[in-house]
């Protein structure tokens, strides 16, 4: 039996404006929005309504027998709803259909797991409040930002009541084991493990187009007699990608969009595969072994750790002062501040510091909106020294006497 | 054995810009490669010690002229936004040139060689004559243009005929960069085949410490002080920069013309307290100066190169370069702006000394970048051109 289980991950940043360090202090707007409008729409036209569209009609055509999950982060349905709120409703459609799975992560796509176990679950629980008030669903199954993952991470979500988490099938946890079964997590007792087979996900996400690839022209026919071969040594295929491989990284004319609506066909051929969501695949199946992961791993670059986020001295200041600031903001009970703070914590914005293969140019430059990881910095630290100003703002308003903070704020 | 006639106008010791320091590292390790190189070069009273020792496979000759290589922006009267252009080359300097095109026709007759190479304008005519002397394929090497030293604003036509001329009496024109070879192709109607791109590069050299002056916040200019390397607009960045942090100190090291028009100017902004003038650096006196610096800014209007950024990061020092340069295209670790953006220079030039992770970072990676430079690259460049051109 293998059961295929698609998950697609759905997320676009709040990019920030160009943030000069003379608007310190003066101000406190940092993102800009005619970009992000545009960025969304762009993204919703090539790949985010086709897409639906394709997934939609493969449930009607396999008569639900075809399943997808999906991880949508709360600031790209806040994007949707503020710049594209027929790509919403095009989501609500497939919650609909009782065959989608829609799964739990941070609200703002953040790290915070990795500096603020309090942020992480205030931020978890607010993902999981949107989730059940646009799609009716409550997630049962976690996964971290950019897949990030450890033991601590299991245990904590384990007791947050999940029941299964995602994570990279890295060789270097894995070595001869598969990707293809189920895993626990030390540490944990109930939590199941689903692991990315990373050869087969990455093969339609990056090589799909790669023409150099010997695999090239990857067609559905032969995608599935690789699936077919897991056959009698697997139980899950995990397929993890980014959503925005549909029509955004794989243009359409690569017919990225034929190849996934003809896979079903061919998969369900063979009458031992079917498809699967996360939960259906901890039901059904067990827990083959114990997986032991101290250091924290992603799905990032070949390290598979978190070096494309916190590699350089830049990115550890920017997350570390952006986390220090977090009970002066928590404290100063502005919900905007608390807001641009949470903004502040995507993964993106650390992602354009990243100086790793920088000199070589290559696929971290495609989805950076600076000319280089310094510029991201600058920009970035500006904010955050703006941040702090307000911050301190505040602080001077709250502990002047009531009758000098109306005369001040008069 | 390619035999070159290479006709210089600068080589170090005595050299005021980055000319003499490429002709230096190119035909060093040109020679290394096995070229035979006969180098004239204006006559300078005293230089035989030093270039004797240069290479055994390098010959120098010299013409007995006072040709200096910056003459011309010297005579700048031209100051930005000046709208009166008035000689700015005196006509004792087109009398050098073709005195030394003369005496470079009677050293190409007595001289062997299979090649000539040329490295800016005033060498062009010699090149040119020895080119119709002995039917040798004729090399000329553009490491600036009238366009470059006149940031387009009163371009001296003459030198544009010399330089035009040159290029279209040459079989190959090298370019020092993508950019440079865009304003060939733009204003000297050269096609795009003849032209080739042969980045600059620099000497090895072991990474230095920073100095313990570095603690101060020292941000540093460093170069001919002229229109084309925009003090201007360093000195108004100066001024932004210190409306917000009025304990950095800029230093201008370098000559030119538009000296005093600066002076004045950090007066009249109400900066001079914390502009500081150095002169022209050389040697120890230039390598404290990168050192000391917590920046180095190369605001140029028009740069073909920039070997001082180059220079730069081997003493440790991080940079903010203009976009408007050649280096811009082979340096990934540096900080980047246009030269007429201000805010965004004095808005980067805060950064730096703000955010010390920033300066860090930059400085580790930019001092692996640049052991990726050396001249053994563009030599091996000219010595494939020279192979194509003379079929050996």
């Amino acid at each position: 039996m293998v059961s295929v289980c698609f998950y697609f991950q759905v997320h676009q940043p709040w990019r920030i404006r160009h943030y000069p360090i003379f608007d310190i202090g003066h101000d406190h707007s940092y993102f800009d929005d005619s970009k992000n409008r545009e960025v969304m729409q762009k993204v919703a036209g090539k790949c985010y309504l086709p897409a639906n569209q394709a997934i939609l009609d493969l449930i009607h055509q396999h008569d639900g027998k075809f399943k997808a999950s999906y991880s949508i982060t709360g600031i790209a349905l806040d994007q949707f709803e503020a710049y594209a709120p027929e790509v919403l409703d095009s989501f609500r459609a497939l919650a609909k259909t009782g065959c989608v799975e829609f799964l739990n992560e941070t609200y703002h796509h953040s790290l915070s797991f990795l500096s603020s176990r309090d942020e992480f679950k205030e931020q978890v629980a607010l993902h999981r409040k949107k989730i059940q008030r646009l799609f009716g669903q409550s997630p049962k199954v976690f996964r971290n930002t950019e897949l990030v993952f450890n033991n601590e991470l299991a245990h904590t979500v384990e007791k947050m009541g999940y029941k299964g988490i995602l994570a990279e099938g890295a060789d270097h946890i894995l070595g001869w084991r598969s990707p293809n079964f189920l895993y626990r997590p030390k540490t944990t007792s109930t939590i199941k493990l689903l692991l990315k087979n990373y050869r087969l996900s990455d093969d339609i996400a990056f090589r799909f187009s790669e023409r150099s690839w010997k695999e090239w022209p990857l067609t559905a026919e032969k995608f599935t007699s690789w699936v077919n071969a897991i056959n009698g040594n697997g139980n899950v295929l995990n397929l993890f990608m980014d959503y925005e491989t549909f029509g955004e990284h794989q243009w359409e004319s690569t017919g990225i969009f034929d190849f996934i609506r003809a896979l079903p066909h061919f998969i369900r051929q063979h009458p031992d595969n079917d498809f699967i969501t996360p939960s259906e695949a901890i039901r059904r199946y067990p827990a083959v072994g114990d997986l032991d992961i101290h250091h924290p791993m992603s799905w990032a670059d070949i390290e598979r750790d978190t070096s494309a986020w916190l590699g350089n001295r830049m990115q550890q200041e920017a997350f570390r002062h952006l986390f220090q600031m977090e009970k002066d903001v928590k404290t100063a009970g502005d919900p905007a501040l608390l807001e641009d703070w949470r903004k502040l914590q995507t993964s993106d914005h650390l992602y354009y510091m990243c100086t790793k293969w920088f000199a070589d140019g290559d696929v971290h430059k495609y989805f950076n909106p600076y000319g280089s990881p310094y510029d991201g910095f600058i920009n970035f630290f500006n904010v955050l020294n703006d941040l702090q100003h307000r911050i301190r703002e505040k602080q001077r308003f709250v502990s002047s006497p009531p009758g000098a903070a109306v005369v001040g704020s008069a | 054995m390619v035999r070159i006639l290479m006709y210089g106008w600068e080589f170090p010791p005595y050299s005021s810009g980055g000319l003499g320091t490429a002709c230096y590292g190119l035909t060093r390790s040109l020679s290394r490669k096995g070229a035979a190189i006969t180098f004239v070069l204006p006559y300078y009273p005293g230089t035989s010690d030093f270039l004797d020792i240069v290479s055994a496979n390098i010959t120098f000759k010299r013409v007995n002229s006072p040709l200096s290589p910056y003459l011309s922006s010297a005579r700048y009267r031209l100051l930005r936004g000046g709208a009166a252009a008035p000689a700015i080359y005196g006509e004792s300097l087109f009398d050098e040139v073709y005195r030394y095109a003369e005496e470079a026709k009677r050293i190409a007759a007595e001289t062997e060689f299979d090649i000539i190479h040329c490295h800016d304008w005033m060498t062009f005519m010699a090149g040119i004559f020895s080119k119709h002397i002995k039917r040798k394929p004729l090399v000329v090497h553009i490491h600036s243009t009238e366009f470059d030293r006149t940031g387009g604003n009163g371009v001296n036509q003459h030198i544009y005929d010399i330089e035009r001329r040159g290029m279209e009496e040459a079989d190959r024109v090298i370019a020092v960069s993508n950019y440079t070879k865009g304003m060939i192709m733009r204003h000297y109607g050269i096609p795009e085949w003849k032209i080739s791109v042969v980045h600059n590069a620099v000497e090895p050299k072991s990474p230095s410490l920073p100095s313990p002056l570095q603690r101060k916040k020292i941000v540093l200019f460093l170069g001919r002080i002229t229109l084309q390397k925009g003090p201007d607009y360093f000195l108004y960045a100066a001024k932004k920069v210190l409306e917000h942090d009025p304990d950095v100190l800029f230093l201008i090291a370098g000559k030119g013309d538009m000296e005093h028009f600066i002076i004045e100017k950090s007066a009249e902004l109400g900066i001079s307290r914390n502009v500081l003038f150095t002169g022209f650096l050389k040697g120890e006196e230039l390598e404290k100066a990168y050192r000391m610096a917590s920046l180095y800014v190369m605001p140029s209007v028009s740069e073909p190169f920039g070997i001082t950024a180059l220079e730069a990061i081997q003493s440790g020092t991080p940079i903010l370069i203009s976009r408007q340069s050649g280096v811009s295209e082979v340096i990934a670790h540096a900080l980047k702006a246009d030269f007429w953006d201000v805010n965004d220079l004095a808005n980067k030039i805060l950064a730096v000394l703000r955010y010390r992770a920033l300066p860090a970072v930059m400085r580790e990676h930019a001092s692996q970048e640049i052991t990726k430079f050396n001249w053994d690259s563009p030599a091996q460049k000219c010595m494939d051109i020279y192979r194509e051109l003379t079929g050996r």
